[in-house]
């Protein structure tokens, strides 16, 4: 009873159809990535470069919502939530305590992996659309809790809070501007942390947050602790996704309750979609996606962006249903079957 | 001591009593098989047995350990490992992935080391890529080791289960209807893989399954129900004879044919 006799297999599914790269292909790779990645802060002007450093931060906080959301499917509407505090908790160290930016990260991380972790605890009792829901209410309350009167001391209140961009160290060669060493801290950042969370997807605890994902009662079967994987992947979520605030903070100079309304956790769910759900490298293009279609929209038409947006965005899911990660499948498969 | 001894077993749901005593054992090295017809209680007690429900009275021990109570999560550590009647596939990953997601309960990396891929993760890792292989091998997935699940036959799905119960070392398997979807021919594969996965892995299998056929085959010890009470416990031979077995099969008319 061989399996593969008279099934038909969709093509570039053999068993030869994932040969790992030989070092040197992995080395050019890496070449490659980083001369794409270090390029664009010598190519482009002031501006262009500062808006794609917020589309790597995008790209990170996306990641973030990928962890929960795509890999262990626990719908989170809310991670605007968990962006906005990581944001906030390197403004106030940064603007009352006069901490430098790097300290910063360790302790924003720590705060929202914990507050994901708290959060992590409920979500166990409300499955699917619940939790969505539960989240969505997160998010909806952010901006009020944030110009609440007691917090006002600390969180600057409707005001917000005014920080100063990291100065590129003088042990650096070349005299980098602010912006140019602004987009090199966000990719340093997002690259260790996008590094991190492919580790994790790729061995024995990813497998598990995907396989509770897709059969909770055969995942137990195999000895995995549902409750215990559900409530860490919610603290590792919310913790890359409060790292990327922290860099949105520093890269913008400035917090304010109306920078982090509802629209940002719709914003990071799109990006998950359009870049790919349960896709690492996916989560960068969703992040490009959600800061530049907007802007091309715009150039598009100055008088109804929103439709240009909309349309586009339909337009997109349309052609690539499964996202930029389905696209990415695609071509790597095409290359395989040709080498 | 057998490897898993059911004592005195009672399940009610509601005013229902679906298993009404039963007490019968493993032994180590052995394929018993749970038999019995249509609502004899059989898939409660697997159930039971596998963790998922707890019993009313009664309990279950697993190579002397108290097995009844725990949580689902920490029957696999213990050496059980299961099939599911309906596939329980994890249907988005690999056949390879599912394989090795089978391998959960033999590692301890956690989130930390995982991320950080710390010698002792990859070390883990290794291991299971390599048991995994064997175990396609064995199991002849090779050719579909990169597919999704969920685009293969059913019964190439069965043997990926199977796998995936195997890659732990379980020292009793539990296998709820194997031969349920099968064909003919793929049944007789099914024994003969039964028996090699015992001889070659040296555990014992508990079989809940309809097809009389292969349970008579392959047991070494078949017990049979019927309304949640025991009716016969014996070498398969002894348990095919048992009037009470044949009365609940064929219904006590054809008792007093055969008598």
């Amino acid at each position: 009873m061989s399996a593969s006799e008279n099934i038909p297999l969709p093509a570039g599914l053999t068993a030869a159809a994932r040969p790992s790269l030989a070092g040197w292909q992995r080395g050019l790779l890496v070449v490659a990535g980083a001369v794409v990645a270090i390029a664009p802060a010598f190519l482009l002007e002031s501006f262009q470069l500062f808006q794609l450093t917020t589309a790597v931060i995008m790209g990170l906080a996306v990641l973030g919502l990928n962890m929960v959301t795509g890999y262990n499917g626990q719908i989170s509407l809310g991670h605007g939530a968990f962006y906005a505090l990581g944001a906030y908790s390197t403004a106030i160290l940064m603007s009352h305590l006069d901490w430098s930016f790097w300290a910063t990260l360790p302790v924003s991380a720590a705060v929202c992996g914990l507050v994901g972790y708290g959060i992590g605890f409920p979500a166990l009792r409300l499955g699917g659309l619940y939790l969505a829901l539960t989240t969505f209410s997160l998010a909806v309350a952010v901006p009020q809790i944030l110009k609440y009167k007691a917090f006002e001391d600390w969180t600057g209140g409707v005001q917000g809070l005014f920080l100063v961009k990291p100065d590129a160290p003088a042990w650096l060669p070349g005299e980098l501007t602010s912006d140019q060493w602004m987009y090199f801290v966000a990719v340093i950042v997002a690259a260790a942390c996008f590094l991190l969370c492919w580790n994790l997807i790729r061995g024995r605890i990813g497998r598990a947050l995907m396989a509770t994902r897709d059969h909770p009662v055969a995942a137990e079967a195999m000895g995995m602790d549902i409750a215990t994987l559900k409530t860490r992947a919610f603290a590792v979520s919310a913790m890359v996704t409060g790292i990327a605030g922290s860099l949105s903070a520093v890269a913008i100079e400035f917090v304010a309750p109306d920078s982090f309304s509802l629209m940002v956790s719709i914003t990071l769910f799109v990006g998950m979609v359009v870049g790919g759900v349960a896709s690492i490298l996916g989560s960068l293009f969703g992040g490009l996606f959600v800061i530049f279609v907007p802007n091309i929209a715009e150039a598009i038409s100055k008088a109804a962006p929103g439709v240009i947006y909309g349309i586009i965005l339909i337009a997109f899911l349309f052609i690539l249903p499964d996202g930029f990660a389905g696209l990415l499948r695609r071509i790597a498969g095409r290359l395989r079957r040709r080498g | 001591m057998a490897l898993l001894e059911v004592r005195d077993v009672v399940v009610r749901f509601g005013g229902v009593t679906a298993v009404a005593g039963v007490s019968f054992d493993v032994e180590e090295r052995q394929i018993c098989g749970l038999i019995g017809p249509n609502g004899a209680g059989k898939t409660t007690l697997f159930n039971v047995i596998s963790g998922i429900y707890k019993p009313t009275e009664g309990e279950v021990r697993f190579a002397g350990q108290m097995a009844t109570g725990l949580p689902r999560h920490r029957m696999a550590p213990l050496g059980l490992g299961r099939t599911f009647q309906n596939l329980a596939l994890f249907r988005s990953m690999t056949v390879r992935e599912n394989i090795l997601a089978g391998a959960h309960a033999e590692g301890r990396a956690g989130f930390l080391a995982n991320a950080l891929r710390l010698p002792a993760a990859r070390r883990e890792e290794q291991a299971a890529a390599e048991h995994a292989r064997s175990l396609l091998a064995l199991l002849d997935l090779e050719a579909v080791a990169e597919v999704p699940v969920a685009a293969l036959p059913f019964g190439t799905q069965k043997r990926v289960e199977m796998a995936r119960a195997l890659i732990s070392k379980p020292k009793l398997l539990l296998l709820d209807e194997p031969a349920g979807g099968l064909n003919h021919g793929e049944v007789d594969g099914l024994a003969q893989r039964l028996r090699e996965v015992k001889r070659n892995f040296n555990l014992s299998i508990l079989l809940v399954e309809h097809h009389m056929n292969l349970v008579m085959r392959v047991s070494d010890k078949v017990v049979a129900l019927d309304f949640g009470k025991k009716i016969a416990d014996g070498s398969p031979a002894e348990v095919r004879a048992d009037p009470e077995v044949i009365r609940a099969y064929l219904g006590a008319e054809a008792t007093a044919h055969a008598a």
